[in-house]
């Protein structure tokens, strides 16, 4: 089974990256842009057979390892496959 | 015969390129703000410095490649004029296609500032002419983000590698390639010639360290004579 | 938000941001009303230790602060020596101790980014960086996290902005493990006529507010830091503080380009407590008074409540003064480099700060009661067992075999190589790197400065472990080993910057080693005649009631006005004789050798000798002058030995071998391994010796052969003619090149 995780700065956390995209963005013509944010995806293909298992142990990757949850938050989606 | 500078937000190099070029090598030096579109055909020499053009952010020089200043570059390169870009400023210069490929972090997933050693692959170019091929040289890198990679072989056909990471005896073996660059490239130009990037960078060893940079520098200026006088 | 603005405060309310009882029984009587919400956070925030230093400011008057080159010492924002010609160098060191223990890679970066807002908020350009770095035991489990965050987060936020980091120290030590320390220094330069202040003044002069906008970023950092961690429960987690190095470079080539054109009467960064301590502080300097609207402050979140805005410390933001003649020129300078700029408030007379929002006058403050808190009682005690830490069981290091004792040595995480630290800091940028912390020194030229040759020789000194066994000798050591590390390098010191990292003044042996600690580094600067141009203080460095080690960073600018070579530190040749200049043998008391053998630091440092330091450093001069072929380093932490193998493992030549013959007259350990300042060791050509031995002489220093450098790849050291160690010197040198590689 697959997991995607989607990492994100918290909202309380000033984002940089995603500020200064947007200012080029409105820069280049595109106006109408109001917000950026950046983060990243991480795809984690498991043997997992049980989709809550699966669900439940890439939950715990992303607790211990993967992101920084002192600024960072994450979400999980199951991917087909 | 004038150089120009240019200072992208955040370039950090630009200062270093014109005292190399101006008190160093005597050049005649402009710097150019990018957001001011002058008219760069006077300049027989432009240079994209290094630094974090706006931070590094996105890609490294991918937002720098959209800067009022760039459309005026690609009309000089197209003129044949000669465009240097070093470090960041050869980043910038793959994002703006100018060169094929592009520069990803360092295998190594670390910034890395020492000297390394450099082979001249080839000197029948504006940029490295004052060397012989098979020298090796001693320029020092500074970079996060130097590893080249080639996106479609057809692309990369077109330009060609002109300095090689090597070891001090100038052989390209496991240990010299300080970033994994693809076929140890540390310095590109393209079909024509006339844009050349390269990471480490010159205008640190210009009057110190290893005064290699000088040399490359008196390469552009003899090639820049000789077409004066022809 | 449980509060609005304009809720009268509560004892309750006080004591949870941070003021004790009678801090704000004192507020109330001055006011003669209570603060408001807003304005008790405003206190909350100035009364800390971090922005107040309430506990250590009476102190500085120890200090030696004055000289022919001050223009500018403590009191601003960065001190400022003359180099002459209409030149002049601004430089400082600060903490970011506990937002780094808290998130390492973003609490050291957003230090970096202050301490260089510091700089160039004086007008001066940022031309090179220090860091003094201090983890706990690698055991413990978020040591490796720390160091990897706190490295990368000092390489990409200097990297970025284009400052070289050219040398600094890291120190391993069991008392940091729950409080690692992060001091960064940065020096720039400035043309005399350029300087500028944080300082406001001149009725109906503009208030204007620059750089990123406003968020809800560090609400309170300055109280945390006046706070310890407690292991017990949840760390306090505020909204962490994010650097933007981008944004901050284009701050410093604004604030360049608005001092060339003087263009502002003052100018301040936001850093700890953020739009409330540069608004009074520079009110408070200029004796004037300020009105701020806080709606026309840019922010970057909805419904910001004034005490919010106030107490913010979002990064990479500026408080500039100006006649409003330039408020054109100013705005099309922050346009070109695409950073807010607002008019905010303006200057008025009086002392009194008013402060709106939403149309409402919601801060009403006398400048002085806001700045100057009573100080606290803080009484000092020195510990009793100081003669049980001044124990060291000399019988069992005697009867120990040398190789045991040389191997316990080696094998120390202090004995290491820091290039895997400094390569990933670019040491180059900006063409002035002559040399870095690999030389003992950074040596830098200022190649800005056509009318003369000048070069400056910079270097970070502390030894925390003396300071915790004899906290005045601490004081003194780290001034005098500063001081000669710079001579070594051909450099006349002229003056220090400090970080004085303690635990909490509220216990009493804290408050007696800060006070010790003073009167050792005053001693050096008044000897020497070094003034201190500007410092930091960061106390509650502990938890659960455990203070770190006094740890008083001290950093040392020297000069060296002429264009003579710079000595070299490592072996040139392998045919070399080696010599000790200064006392044959060295103190084992708080050396790093003690701490090895005996599993814990201990023994009475020896007294610095003040006359002889002096003697060293002009002793260099004449050295340099001579322009002898020679190698000089010093021998610091690990004593001679240690000293030794780092000048051979720096020398070109894979096959340098070390042989020392200790000489008979002396105590073999108190030779290798005693640590006392000063003690220098010279590599040198034979044919030189009987010139280094006069020149020792004439200055008062004794000078004794100790061996020589070869090509044997190996060390041995010889007792009269039986050879008493003989190790191969590939293997101590890979040991020592791979400690530092584990953590990255």
């Amino acid at each position: 089974m697959k997991a995607r995780v989607h990492i994100f700065l918290k909202d309380s956390v000033f984002d940089p990256q995603g500020n200064t995209i947007a200012q080029m963005l409105r820069r280049t013509g595109f106006e109408k842009v109001h917000g950026v944010r950046m983060g990243k995806v991480i795809d984690v293909e498991t043997t997992h057979q049980v989709a809550a298992e699966a669900l439940s142990e890439v939950k715990k990757m992303c607790e211990k390892i993967l992101t920084n949850p002192v600024i960072e938050s994450y979400r999980v989606e199951l991917m087909e496959s | 015969m004038k150089a120009a500078v240019i200072t992208f937000p955040g370039s950090n190099c630009d200062d270093d390129c014109v005292y190399a070029l101006e008190e160093v090598c005597e050049l005649s030096v402009d710097r150019i703000w990018h957001k001011h579109e002058v008219d760069l055909s006077p300049y027989s020499l432009i240079v994209l410095p290094g630094g974090f053009s706006y931070g590094d952010y996105l890609r490294c020089g991918s937002l720098a490649a959209f800067s009022p200043i760039m459309n005026l570059v690609r009309a000089a390169s197209d003129r044949g004029q000669l465009i240097l870009g070093i470090c960041n400023g050869f980043q910038i210069l793959c994002e703006a296609n100018l060169l094929p490929g592009a520069l990803v972090p360092n295998s190594s997933l670390r910034f890395i500032c020492k000297d390394v050693t450099l082979k001249v692959e080839n000197n029948l170019n504006p940029w490295l002419n004052a060397f012989k091929v098979g020298d090796v040289l001693t320029l020092p890198i500074a970079h996060g983000d130097g590893r080249y990679v080639i996106g479609d072989q057809a692309q990369a056909a077109k330009a060609q590698k002109i300095l090689s990471y090597c070891d001090a005896k100038g052989a390209l073996v496991d240990g010299a390639n300080p970033n994994g660059s693809f076929d140890f490239v540390a310095g590109m130009v393209n079909e024509k010639g006339n844009v050349f990037g390269l990471m480490p960078h010159p205008e640190r060893a210009a009057d110190l360290r290893s005064l290699h940079g000088r040399k490359l520098f008196e390469s552009i200026i003899n090639h820049l004579r000789e077409k004066a006088s022809a | 938000m449980r509060n609005s603005d304009s809720t009268p405060s509560t004892v309750e309310m006080a004591i949870e941001l941070g003021l004790s009882r009678e801090e704000y029984a004192y507020i109330c009587r001055k006011l003669e009303r209570k603060p408001n919400f807003a304005e008790l956070g405003i206190f909350s925030a100035m009364y800390s230790e971090h922005c107040s230093y309430k506990s250590s400011k009476r102190y500085f008057k120890r200090f030696p602060t004055t000289g022919k080159r001050v223009l500018q010492g403590p009191g601003e924002n960065a001190g400022i020596l003359d180099l002459g010609d209409g030149w002049a160098v601004a430089f400082k060191m600060e903490s970011h101790n506990h937002p780094s223990y808290i998130e390492p890679y973003q609490g050291a970066a957003t230090g970096v980014g202050g301490i260089l807002r510091d700089i160039f908020t004086m007008g001066a350009r940022p031309i090179a960086n220090m860091d003094a770095l201090f983890f706990g035991s690698p055991e413990d489990a978020k040591t490796h996290s720390l160091v990897r965050g706190v490295v990368k987060g000092i390489g990409d936020y200097g990297n970025c902005v284009g400052v070289p980091t050219v040398a600094g120290q890291t120190l391993f030590h069991p008392c940091y493990t729950a409080n690692p320390l992060v001091n960064a220094f940065t020096l720039g330069i400035v043309k005399t006529e350029q300087i500028l202040k944080g300082i406001a003044k001149g009725k109906d002069n503009i208030v204007m507010y620059v750089g990123s906008k406003t968020g809800r970023d560090g609400v309170h950092g300055a109280t945390m830091a006046s706070k310890e961690f407690s292991s017990e429960g949840e760390l306090e987690r505020p909204a962490v503080q994010v650097g933007d190095p981008f944004t901050e470079k284009l701050l410093l080539e604004a604030t360049l380009e608005v001092a060339e054109q003087n263009l502002v009467v003052g100018i301040q960064d936001m850093g700890a407590a953020g739009l409330t301590s540069s608004s009074f502080e520079m009110a408070h300097r200029g004796a004037s008074g300020l009105e701020l609207n806080l709606d026309a402050i840019p922010q970057r979140e909805t419904a910001m409540s004034a005490y919010e805005l106030l107490l913010s410390e979002s990064q990479e933001r500026m408080l500039l003064v100006a006649e409003p003649k330039n408020l054109e020129k100013l705005k099309a300078i922050y346009d070109k480099w695409d950073l807010h700029a607002e008019v905010i408030g303006k200057v008025t007379e009086g002392s009194r700060v008013k402060m709106f929002s939403k149309g409402e006058l919601v801060v009403d403050l006398p400048i002085e009661l806001v700045v100057e808190p009573p100080m606290p009682e803080r009484p000092q005690a020195a510990p009793s067992d100081l003669k049980q830490r001044w124990f060291l069981e000399r019988n069992r290091m005697l009867a120990t075999p040398l190789e045991t004792k040389v191997l316990s040595l080696l094998k120390s995480l202090n004995f290491a190589d820091v290039s895997p630290i400094i390569h990933q800091y670019d040491s180059m940028v900006g063409n002035r790197t002559l040399a870095t912390v690999l030389d003992d020194a950074s040596v830098l030229r200022l190649r800005e400065i056509k009318s003369k040759n000048i070069r400056l020789a910079l270097a970070t000194d502390c030894n925390p472990r003396v300071c915790w066994l004899w906290p005045q000798e601490g004081g003194r050591r780290a001034v005098a080993e500063a001081a000669l590390n710079v001579a070594l390098r051909g450099a006349e010191p002229i003056g220090i910057t400090d970080c004085l990292n303690f635990g909490s003044p509220e216990n009493t042996e804290v408050m007696w080693q800060f006070a010790e600690c003073v009167e050792g580094i005053s001693q050096t600067c008044d000897f020497l005649k070094v003034p201190v141009i500007s410092g930091n203080v960061s106390f509650y460095n502990e938890t659960d009631g455990k203070p770190i080690y006094p740890t008083p960073m001290i950093g040392m600018v020297g000069v060296i006005e002429d264009n003579l070579p710079l000595p070299l530190s490592y072996c040139f040749s392998t045919e070399l004789e080696l010599g000790l200049i200064g006392p044959l043998v060295g103190g084992l008391g708080g050396s790093l050798f003690a701490s090895e053998f005996f599993g814990r630091d201990c023994g009475q440092p020896e007294e610095t000798d003040l006359t002889i330091v002096d003697r060293m450093i002009k002793w260099c001069q004449v050295i340099r002058r001579k322009k002898m072929t020679l190698a000089l380093h010093d021998a610091a932490d690990g004593g001679l030995l240690a000293a030794c193998l780092e000048m051979a493992f720096r020398s070109p030549h894979e096959c340098t071998g070390i042989s020392l013959e200790i000489p008979h007259e002396a105590d073999v350990d108190s030779f290798l391994f005693g640590e006392t300042i000063p003690r220098v060791i010279a590599a040198y050509e034979p044919v030189e010796r009987v010139d280094l031995e006069a020149t020792s002489s004439r200055g008062g220093l004794k000078f004794h052969p100790i061996g020589s450098v070869n090509d044997s790849g190996r060390l041995k050291i010889f007792q009269g003619s039986a050879v008493v160690l003989d190790l191969a010197m590939k293997d101590i040198r890979s040991r020592w090149e791979q400690k530092y590689k584990v953590f990255f």
